[in-house]
């Protein structure tokens, strides 16, 4: 609990050096417009790292479950799922990365066992976060695989099944469901 | 078992930190699948007589050019420097000054610092500073200068096909170089080696020999059009039957085959068939379609100028041979800065049509006076302004709406007001996204000018999500739930955007909007929209 609290009370730091971390992944130039451009409408990758990240260290410091978690971490992981300079780890290794950040603000004041445990608690839930970026990563990567799969089908395919020019009917085709 | 790699081999190459920056010279050219289309089919080339047909991967090291690559580029260039006194001035004046750089929807989404506009036009830039300046031949890279290698070329193909002509970046620009003209001049130089994208050149093709993208027959025109009045009787018990390809109608109407072969285009199709049929019934308002002259759209704009000119030729033959007064043009975006600011001096005057009046309302078009052909949002603006219409708008009250600027009639013609006067007046709730990005400022689908590919999805959601973002933020604050448009490739490309980034919001065509409220002359009472679905108030009673 003291830890957490700790972590409550240095936020705007941990969040600015985590941010930076985030940044420090794109090019030079790219990461300085991330960092110089409030506005979330001109600047929407910087504006949802920003909105994820202070929502999911809230989160991660009252414990919350994964339902809670998934949702804030969802914006972001979408975005660096299309940015194809990255490979999937370094899309996500951001999120490893708070561990080290926590370190470096907290370790002078860890001081005994029970802090320690606590850090520990805290940095399994990293670890969980992780493996949400994993499983949403992978949602957005069968997501643009659909796209690509149905893009002709849904559009153009479907307008000419429901004139009657082409012998299926749109009715008879097997059910594939849509992943988010 | 002998292809797999070794554990260490393996570690040794874990490295979850992309590479740094670097001067942008240096960086070198990485070809990402997702990020491209796929190349021309030699067939489509050949149709169009184009150079270096063959089949060709931009992933393989050798790109099967011609001996005389360099020379046919430096050529090519020096002639065009002669002929665009525009391209000369915008490859001397930009100061890099970065007003540009970070208004780029590519940019922005994909993170990519040579998506910013000031660098992409900035390798073109570096070619012709090494090959026609002084201070680039002789201080060479230390005046920004770059001879053309095959690393050279590779750039600007990635990089020209990931930009989409859309011009937001021009409107920052303090010296007014417009950079959707070094891409469009970038890929005619490009043409000249044979290196296109399949997604323009076989709808190029299509166009030239049957006249419109997907190469669709007239007879299979004339079906799919059949259809639609079909479907429209059994909604509203009016058959709307139009004409084709009549002589001596008052006006030919010319649209996107989107809008006749593509889901949710299909919808403002039939839009505009009541629209002329009530028109006609009221007005004795004589409009014709052409099963020949059956694209508004040109991806030859996406080629080079000689190839828009040869597609674009059709509309005022087609009206020509009709006999027509004037045309209107349907729902389009790239169709509009081809009419409004090419037709005119590249296959005008058009001396056999008259400067477009209204004849219902008397108004005199203005800004068409030479083109001869008028926008349909502005041709259906100024009947409802003069009531003309007979509208219910409460038919829409299922839909939240707010409105994509298209980037070509926004930026390219300044329809702003029109089609949000339109939609305002056939539907009640209507909410406008934040001004940064729309009108003039509006942000790019992240699909134009011929990227509109399954294999680049990449590139197109990154592209889009400035645009998504927008429409997602309307959807969390006024649950927003339909974003309206007036372009085929909008309604096309923004579905998939809108499902990518869970914005919430599916897509309309104006026109789609126009056809729900309208109220025809004899029409049974209406229980379903134009997509079949119940009215707004009927789904209880749908249900008993």
């Amino acid at each position: 609990m003291r830890l957490e609290k700790l972590i409550a009370k240095h936020k705007k730091q941990i969040l600015n050096q985590w941010f930076e971390v985030l940044t420090g992944t794109y090019p030079s130039d790219t990461a300085r417009f991330l960092k110089a451009n409030p506005d979330s409408f001109t600047n929407p990758v910087g504006g949802t790292a920003r909105r994820s990240m202070e929502t999911l260290l809230e989160a991660l410091i009252k414990n919350a479950p994964p339902e809670e978690l998934t949702p804030l971490l969802d914006p972001l992981i979408r975005i660096r799922a299309v940015q194809t300079m990255f490979t999937p780890s370094q899309a996500t290794a951001f999120i490893l990365d708070l561990k080290s950040i926590l370190h470096t603000n907290l370790a002078n004041k860890i001081n005994d066992p029970q802090d320690r445990l606590e850090m520990q608690a805290i940095e399994k839930r990293i670890d969980r976060l992780l493996l949400i970026a994993f499983d949403i990563f992978v949602r957005c990567r069968e997501k643009i695989y659909h796209l690509k799969a149905t893009e002709e089908q849904s559009k153009i395919y479907r307008a000419f099944a429901r004139a009657g020019l082409v012998r299926e009917n749109i009715d008879d085709q097997p059910e594939t469901g849509t992943s988010k | 078992m002998s292809d797999l790699p070794k554990n260490d081999e393996l570690f040794s190459k874990l490295d979850h930190r992309p590479s740094g920056g670097g001067d942008w010279m240096d960086t070198p050219i990485d070809i990402r699948p997702g990020m491209y289309c796929y190349t021309a089919n030699p067939k489509s080339m050949e149709t169009l007589s184009a150079p270096n047909a063959r089949k060709w991967n931009p992933m393989e090291e050798d790109w099967l050019l011609p001996d005389n690559w360099q020379e046919i580029i430096h050529e090519g260039l020096k002639d065009r420097l002669e002929r665009f006194r525009s391209l000369k001035i915008f490859m001397d004046i930009c100061v890099r000054c970065g007003a540009c750089s970070d208004k780029c929807h590519y940019f922005i989404g994909t993170g990519d610092p040579k998506n910013m506009p000031v660098l992409r036009a900035e390798l073109l830039r570096s070619v012709y500073r090494n090959d026609f300046t002084t201070a680039g031949k002789i201080f060479g890279r230390v005046a920004g200068a770059r001879p053309m290698t095959l690393e050279v070329l590779k750039e600007w193909w990635y990089y020209f096909f990931q930009c989409s002509e859309c011009r937001r970046c021009s409107i920052f620009c303090p010296y007014g170089i417009d950079t959707a003209e070094i891409t469009i001049l970038g890929r005619e130089l490009l043409n000249l080696l044979g290196l296109n994208i399949d997604w323009i050149a076989t709808p190029v093709s299509n166009c030239y020999q049957t006249g419109n993208h997907l190469g669709i027959q007239p007879h299979a025109f004339k079906d799919m059009l059949e259809f639609f009045v079909e479907d429209i009787e059994d909604i509203t018990g009016v058959n709307v039957m139009p004409n084709f390809n009549k002589k001596g109608a008052d006006i030919l109407f010319i649209t996107p085959s989107g809008d006749v072969f593509a889901d949710p285009g299909t919808y403002t199709c039939m839009g505009y068939l009541m629209l002329f049929h009530f028109l006609k019934e009221k007005y004795g308002l004589d409009v014709t379609w052409s099963t020949y002259a059956s694209e508004g759209g040109n991806f030859g704009f996406f080629t080079s100028h000689e190839t828009m000119k040869r597609l674009n030729a059709k509309m005022y033959a087609e009206a020509k041979r009709l006999g027509v007064k004037w045309i209107i043009g349907g729902e389009c975006g790239h169709m509009w800065r081809v009419i409004h600011q090419y037709m005119d001096t590249m296959n005008g005057p058009a001396d056999h049509l008259e400067a477009p009046v209204n004849p219902i309302t008397g108004t005199k078009f203005e800004n068409a006076a030479s083109t001869k052909m008028v926008h349909i949002a502005e041709f259906t603006a100024d009947l409802i302004k003069h009531g003309k219409l007979d509208l219910d708008p409460s038919r829409n009250d299922n839909l939240r709406l707010t409105f994509h600027d298209s980037c070509n009639p926004s930026r390219g013609m300044g329809l702003l007001e029109e089609p949000r006067y339109v939609i305002r007046n056939v539907a009640k709730h209507f909410y406008d996204m934040p001004a940064n990005t729309i009108r003039e400022n509006t942000f790019c689908c992240g699909s134009g000018s011929g990227l509109n590919a399954g294999e680049d999805m990449e590139l197109r959601m990154a592209g889009g999500l400035p645009r998504a973002n927008a429409v997602k933020h309307m959807n969390q604050k006024y649950d927003v739930n339909m974003l309206a448009c007036v372009c085929a490739i909008d309604r096309a490309a923004l579905p998939d955007l809108m499902s990518y980034w869970d914005t919430g919001a599916d897509v309309i065509g104006v026109h789609e909007l126009v056809g729900n409220a309208l109220i025809l002359p004899g029409e049974k009472e209406r229980e379903t929209d134009l997509r079949g679905e119940d009215l707004p108030g009927r789904e209880e009673e749908a249900d008993e």
